[in-house]
């Protein structure tokens, strides 16, 4: 049984169509459907439900150095307000998860997790915790809504005093008194798109969600959620990343870092070297669209699988992402993908597909 | 929703015109576009297909899926509508005007239902 989100009533109201995901129901789409709540984002802003993501405090004066020790991201020099993205890798190198730390406090900090993945991260976390450090799963008492889209600052500036906002990428301001809550209000999204996220108290949150409603954002739905962030390149723990996907395959170096004195995964990287295949764009330039799970070929020869694939709307042209064996990954290569024993043309293109104007 | 009463229906959602020159237009009905949601994407079969009653003869593409139409009836594909492959989109703006395939010589037809029937049979959920 689906747990409903504390939006759960608000998504029906809006004629939200209702799914399982993640052990929880939300919106797929809304009456405007998945088209128009991408573009209300790309062109204006969007609001998401995404109460089902996990959220774990890690706190104690050993918090950094268990940090250090779990994740791929450095920790030590992170300040005060901000927020840093890194992977949780087995030992073997493969990713547990892929996550966003905020740092709340010099020795607390809120792990956003996926929500599939929360109770093995729980586990996993728990199992190697070293010293004087405590983790809790506030899951259940933080709801959290996405504001995205260009539009965004100026709505949120007329519902909060404009110094009160994170301006920064990847900063955040705790405790801000938005529409009487003391809401937490990153500047992190998953759409490529300008945009906040706020976290706040269960019962805030169809307060917060009306506010933003009535200030002109667009409802969307977890349909949108999906065709922004493949056009954004961002990787999906399911489909980009998994337990076998290491995170240099799937080209998030920028996180790794590996003259960091210990975590777990790095020796298995080093000894990897150079990954075997490499993430790219692909983009079709014949008839149809391109799914997950899909054989890439060059005339006869397999040369790699696509993760996540559908009709991107900004490009207007199906796109996906794939691993390909590294000698025929360069931009510009001529590829087919099979798609129900059809043969699709397609043309590896750079990622991100889209960037959002400055 | 809308139910036009000259069209016949079939339990998989699709629509059947019965065109004077015995022709037969099948295309997607109102509730079968709402449930897929924006289409982006139509795989059509070429004149001269020969379709059968409950097979799929093509398949429309939304943004998160892929799904068959199956066949209300047996024959012939004689023509198809060429407008829809660059403009999906016209399935979801006027749905009993965008025909998928135009049928001759049509042998058989499967269970069809008249517009108040199937107005029924969508308000049950299926």
């Amino acid at each position: 049984m689906e747990k409903k989100t504390p939006l759960y009533e608000k998504h029906v109201a809006l004629g939200g169509k209702m799914v399982p995901f993640a052990g929880y129901l939300l919106p797929v789409q809304y009456p405007a459907g998945v088209i128009a709540e991408h573009r209300a984002v790309r062109e204006r802003a969007g609001i998401f439900d995404v109460s089902h993501m996990g959220e774990v405090l890690l706190e104690g004066p050993d918090a950094v150095r268990n940090l250090e020790h779990l994740l791929t991201n450095r920790f030590a020099d992170l300040k005060l307000g901000s927020c840093r993205y890194a992977l949780m890798l087995y030992d073997n190198g493969g990713t547990v998860d892929d996550l966003i730390v905020y740092r709340r406090d010099t020795d607390k900090f809120m792990l956003v997790l996926n929500a599939a993945n929360k109770d093995k991260d729980v586990a996993w976390i728990q199992e190697h915790l070293t010293g004087d450090v405590r983790l809790s799963d506030i899951s259940d008492k933080v709801a959290q809504i996405a504001l995205q889209g260009p539009g965004a600052r100026a709505i949120m500036e007329r519902l909060v005093h404009p110094e009160l906002l994170p301006d920064k990428y990847y900063t955040f301001s705790e405790y801000v008194g938005f529409e009487n809550t003391h809401s937490l209000i990153s500047r992190t999204g998953y759409t490529g798109e300008f945009g906040y996220e706020l976290y706040m108290l269960p019962d805030d949150a169809e307060r917060v969600w009306d506010t933003l409603l009535s200030a002109g954002a667009q409802p969307c739905g977890l349909g949108c959620r999906d065709t922004l962030r493949l056009e954004a390149a961002m990787p999906l723990y399911g489909h980009e990343l998994s337990a076998e996907i290491d995170p240099i395959t799937a080209g998030l170096g920028f996180a790794v870092k590996l003259d960091k004195e210990d975590f777990i995964g790095k020796t298995a990287l080093l000894e990897a070297g150079e990954p075997a295949r490499v993430r790219v764009g692909l983009k079709v330039t014949g008839r149809g669209i391109v799914r997950e799970h899909e054989s890439v070929f060059i005339g006869d020869r397999l040369v790699g699988e696509t993760t996540s694939g559908t009709h991107c709307p900004t490009l207007g042209v199906g796109c996906a992402m794939a691993y390909v064996e590294r000698d025929v990954s360069a931009p510009g290569t001529a590829v087919e993908v099979e798609v129900r024993s059809r043969r699709v043309a397609a043309e590896l293109v750079p990622l991100p597909f889209y960037k959002a104007p400055k | 929703m809308n139910f036009p009463k000259e069209l016949s229906y079939s339990e998989s959602h699709e629509w059947v015109q019965k065109l004077p020159d015995g022709t037969v237009r099948v295309g997607l009905t109102d509730f079968a576009q709402s449930e897929l949601g924006d289409l982006v994407f139509v795989n059509l079969p070429e004149a001269g297909d020969s379709m059968e009653i409950g097979d799929s003869f093509c398949d429309v593409e939304s943004v998160k899926a892929v799904s068959d139409v199956y066949s209300p009836l047996s024959g012939t594909v004689s023509a198809v509508n060429e407008e829809l492959l660059d403009a999906p989109q016209l399935i979801n703006e006027s749905p009993y005007e965008a025909w998928l395939v135009a049928v001759e010589d049509v042998s058989e037809f499967g269970e069809l239902m008249d517009a108040a029937a199937y107005e029924v049979f969508c308000a049950q959920g299926h």
